[in-house]
């Protein structure tokens, strides 16, 4: 591995980290498009701010890009709350118009410097490390590496300072309204947060595949864990993990780096939605035909339960009967009423079904659980 | 016109388990409905009572059972069922009017490709004159009231004209004008002969509007003549004994134990 | 003018203007039961979505026609929708977090299959990015040709299921308890809109195909309270928008055709939200303005009608200062004044005072007793 190789990698976990933990927030928060807004809107703040410092590098362009981002929210709860429009509705009108709107100026009068669509959507991450930062002469590393671990180390912070009031006004943001831990600034903050996030990232990464480190390993990690703290650990991880094997694979097919982290991360997605424990499809086909005999079990104990002592009941508890009143296909019936009988919950007399005192214990708990 | 003795029911559901997901809704609930009457059904919330007319026709697929229409199974029967739906099931922001609303009740009549025209836009405007906003025809559903909203239903569950009507909570949001009117159209309908079976809540109001009732929680507690079956011990089943309607009927009393019951 | 005989005369400009208003007007109709079922994002996972597929129909084929990529296209764009909907309803993950996931994954996979067709040694790759940006100026008169014909396929189905589709829309539950198969309309309408989006997406691109669905809708929403209507002005204005953004970008240098566009939906959509008679904001904002007015009047009328049953004689004058008092909260009593003089209820005394006249006291029974019978 060569050291621009390694750095390469190096930003891109970076990149993923702090894109992955306000991407759980907003993941939870179901606002999960909100980050697709905010990834294409700034590029309107990045290219007026650019036309006012005439600085492709000024911290200035990070600070205009999360006012963006903020005017974005803003833009969308205003068209909400006018009643006129839906607020996916909203979000859709949004961000086009101030995309569209930045991509044109790039496109018309930004063509001399190196801001052009084509980075706008597929970022450079190939060409970060050749942008060097110096200080007092030295050359200590990528420039792109500081800004990004800049960005996490706010992410984690704040994260780490608000972390009770985030999780409350997450879960529930009235009681934390009550409680005076203001959840509309804490939207507003996560909001910018998101911005600035998605303007350090919009340079390795481009607009569109922010979107995927934000939402996907959060996603992934949302089937995976169930606390909160988990939950931001195993993203960064997710993240990580997509930055660094879609490095390779980039390698190997010689395309894009961001767009093979993103395809990695949606594969882990994949991996996790097949075999989660638990919550992957594998686990649910396992537990709902567990269920489905565990189930009509419990159907048979209750329709006998519920016939017993009535006239029908010669009539109805009766294994080809049962076949005919449940819609159950004869041989199931079968297998049901024997693995019932193995597990002593009934008994068969003279071609009746009869509950054993198990059985009819059962079927009530049943009714009434 | 009305149900002739030794006619199959209007509504047999035998056995009849709905499940969503691992959660069951209903139990193995046996239920006969004769044609001709007008029935509630009630429970506690969680009781699957929407479960069971969503069932009823063919909205949710049951885990087993059967449930036959005039003898029949439903999917043969489908043209004398009419189901209406909560109200707020719907968007009423969508840009329709009042008398578009009630041809939608003739659509399954009409079948695939036809488009209403004048026959459905007179059986339309006579079923709004029917539950009386005949003069809102034209105006979009958004400035309907809630009582206004629910006699819109009501006038498409007509113009579809079918034999048994299954309503979940007609009286739910209207105030007290609106539910008399309904009520009285109710009558009207069953006078007709037609069966109507409602989703209820308000457990004081059975007897004065019902001729049939349903207790039910999630299995079926009893279900037959609203005097035969409408009793403190079916109430106590039903809503786990913290009922007290008929011994001490407190009016409003009922309802709030009702609705945390169970 | 002289734009407009450029136009007529100029082959180019006439086939990228007609496939401009074609696809317009086509997303326009099926964007208004998108946003009518608050799909209004859908659009942008399956524009997204569509991009891996346009990749893999080059790479398989090899072709470049119009037809072979668009069939990619279309299914990508549907295998994400499915996606979309198989993860929201078997895991406990949301919506939104769906969207955004399938939108970006497919987008990058996109993404590495064009990077991987650029630099393969094949002279004929280029030409697929002009599906991100969309690039109106490449439009060929056999990609219009394709362009109108499933268009106009598309139409024809919508008006044929017409009556199916609004009852989808409006009240699927009470459709499916009327026989219809709202399983199989479902997948009929999400086809069609898959279908409008990607024949847009070489004159709009992937990244701004959602607007073209979206923004129309939503514009012709404000204008009427019919869905007939509402489908065909949002069919208007996605052909207005389509054919002037598609034209502006193609005369000028340098001018992206998806931004132009979508520039052109904005101007429609904030335009229609200020001024849409009854739902637009300055009409709403107005209309209360105007009721704010008259309840004033009516409360000095009210007032004075107080005033004057405490008195013996009933044209007796009050100052304008108890009035004032009175009517704390209300404001605007001079002003008020002035237009129950006007219709002739009050009169201004000798000595600056105010009393009413005999309609007045007839006009403020009137409203006493419609305050009555209560709102």
């Amino acid at each position: 591995m060569t050291a621009p190789q390694f750095e390469i990698q190096l930003i891109a976990v970076v990149v993923a980290v702090s894109c992955a933990l306000p991407g759980t927030f907003l993941v939870l928060r179901r606002m999960a498009m909100m980050s697709d807004a905010i990834s294409h809107s700034i590029l309107f703040g990045i290219v007026v701010a650019f036309f006012v410092v005439r600085d492709l590098s000024s911290p200035f362009l990070v600070v205009a890009a999360a006012l963006t981002g903020v005017l974005t929210v803003s833009l969308v709860e205003l068209l909400n709350r006018t009643g006129l429009v839906r607020e996916d509705a909203a979000i859709g009108l949004t961000f086009p118009a101030l995309f569209s709107v930045g991509v044109i100026l790039v496109s018309r009068y930004a063509g001399s410097v190196h801001l052009d669509t084509d980075s706008v959507l597929l970022g450079e991450l190939a060409f970060a490390p050749f942008n060097r930062l110096a200080v007092m002469g030295y050359d200590i590393g990528p420039r792109a590496f500081y800004l990004m671990a800049g960005i996490m180390l706010l992410n984690i912070l704040f994260i780490a300072v608000f972390y009770k009031e985030l999780k409350l006004a997450t879960f529930d943001a009235s009681l934390a309204g009550v409680l005076g831990f203001l959840p509309g600034f804490l939207h507003y903050a996560l909001m910018a947060l998101v911005s600035v996030t998605a303007v350090g990232a919009f340079d390795a990464v481009g607009s569109i595949l922010v979107v995927a480190l934000m939402i996907a390993p959060p996603t992934t990690a949302y089937l995976l864990v169930d606390r909160l703290s988990l939950m931001l650990a195993v993203s960064a991880l997710l993240g990580a993990v997509s930055a660094i094997s879609g490095y390779w694979i980039a390698h190997v097919l010689d395309a894009s780096i961001a767009g093979s982290m993103a395809s990695m991360a949606g594969l882990l997605f994949g991996a996790a939605y097949l075999a989660a424990p638990g919550r992957g499809l594998i686990a649910i086909t396992v537990r709902r035909v567990r269920q489905r005999w565990k189930f009509a079990q419990t159907m048979l104990l209750v329709h006998l339960y519920n016939h017993e002592g009535l006239p029908a009941e010669v009539r109805e508890n009766r294994i080809p009967t049962l076949h005919e009143h449940l819609k159950w296909d004869h041989r199931f019936a079968e297998r049901v009423v024997a693995a019932a009988g193995r597990q002593g919950l009934v008994e068969s007399r003279d071609r009746r079904l009869l509950l054993t005192d198990r059985g009819r214990r059962a079927a009530r708990e049943a009714m009434v659980g | 016109m009305t149900s002739v003795s030794g006619m199959a029911p209007a509504i047999k559901v035998e056995d009849l388990t709905v499940a969503y997901g691992e959660r069951p809704v209903l139990w193995d609930v046996d239920m006969e409905v004769p044609a001709g009457i007008l029935m509630a059904i009630v429970g506690p919330n969680g009781a699957g009572k929407t479960s069971l007319i969503k069932a009823v026709t063919g909205l949710v697929r049951p885990v087993a059972g059967y449930v036959a229409i005039f003898g029949k199974p439903y999917r043969e029967q489908r043209p004398l069922v009419g189901y209406v739906p909560q109200r707020n099931s719907v968007d009423w922001d969508f840009p329709t009017t009042v008398l578009d609303v009630v041809m939608m009740g003739r659509y399954g009549g009409l079948g695939w490709f036809r488009r209403p025209g004048a026959t459905e836009r007179a059986l339309a405007l006579e079923a709004l004159e029917k539950v009386g906003i005949a003069e809102l025809k034209g105006r979009q559903i958004s400035q309907l009231s809630g009582g206004q909203q629910q006699r819109l239903f009501l006038a498409r569950a007509i113009v579809q004209d079918a034999r048994i009507y299954l309503m979940d909570e007609p009286f739910q949001g209207v105030d007290a004008t609106t539910e008399r009117a309904i009520v009285t159209l109710l009558k009207e309908m069953r006078a007709r002969g037609k069966t109507v079976v409602v989703v209820h809540h308000d457990l004081q109001t059975v007897p004065e509007y019902f001729d049939w009732v349903t207790l039910l929680n999630v299995r079926c507690v009893a279900s037959g003549p609203v005097d035969r079956v409408f009793n403190d011990r079916n109430l106590r089943l039903t809503y786990g004994g913290r009922v007290s309607y008929l011994t001490h009927h407190t009016p409003g009393d009922t309802l709030a134990d009702g609705e945390d019951g169970g | 003018m002289e734009f407009l005989g450029d136009l007529l005369a100029n082959y180019t400009l006439r086939t990228v203007g007609m496939g401009a208003v074609f696809l317009g007007a086509v997303n326009g109709v099926l964007g208004a039961f998108a946003v009518l079922r608050k799909q209004s994002l859908l659009g942008d996972a399956i524009s997204h979505a569509a991009l891996p597929g346009i990749a893999l129909a080059f790479l398989l084929t090899g072709s470049k026609a119009t037809l072979v990529l668009l069939l990619g296209a279309a299914a990508a764009g549907w295998v994400g929708t499915l996606f979309v909907m198989n993860i929201v309803k078997n895991t406990r993950v949301k919506y939104d977090s769906a969207l955004g996931l399938v939108l970006s994954v497919f987008f990058g996979i996109g993404l590495v299959l064009l990077t991987y067709i650029q630099r393969m040694p094949v002279a004929s790759q280029a030409g697929l990015d002009r599906f991100l940006f969309g690039q109106a100026a490449t439009l060929l008169a056999r990609d219009v040709a394709t362009i109108g014909l499933l268009g106009a396929g598309v139409l024809l189905i919508v008006l044929a299921v017409w009556k199916e589709f609004k009852l989808l829309c409006f009240d699927p539950d009470f459709a499916r308890s009327l026989g219809f198969p709202i399983r199989w309309l479902d997948v009929l309408l999400i086809t069609l809109l898959v279908t409008s989006i990607v024949i847009g997406l070489q004159t709009v691109g992937v990244v701004l195909m959602s607007a073209m669905v979206v923004a129309p809708a939503a514009a012709a929403r404000q204008w009427t309270d019919r869905l007939g209507a509402m489908v065909a002005i949002s069919a208007f204005f996605g052909a207005l928008a389509g054919g002037a953004g598609a034209l502006t970008s193609s005369v000028m240098e340098r001018l992206p055709t998806g931004p132009t566009i979508v520039l052109c939906l904005t101007v429609i959509v904030l335009v229609s939200l200020l001024v849409a008679p009854n739902r637009g904001v300055i009409w709403k904002w107005a209309r209360e303005r105007v009721n704010r007015n008259m309840l004033q009047v009516e409360a000095v009328l009210a007032d004075l009608h107080v005033l004057a049953a405490r008195h013996d004689d009933p044209g007796h004058g009050h100052p304008i200062s108890v009035l004032r008092t009175m009517s704390i909260g209300h404001g605007g009593v001079d002003r008020s004044l002035e237009v129950l003089r006007e219709r002739g209820f009050v009169r201004k005394t000798a000595d600056g005072t105010w009393s009413l006249t005999p309609r007045g006291l007839e006009e403020a029974k009137r409203l006493e007793g419609r305050r009555g019978e209560g709102p």
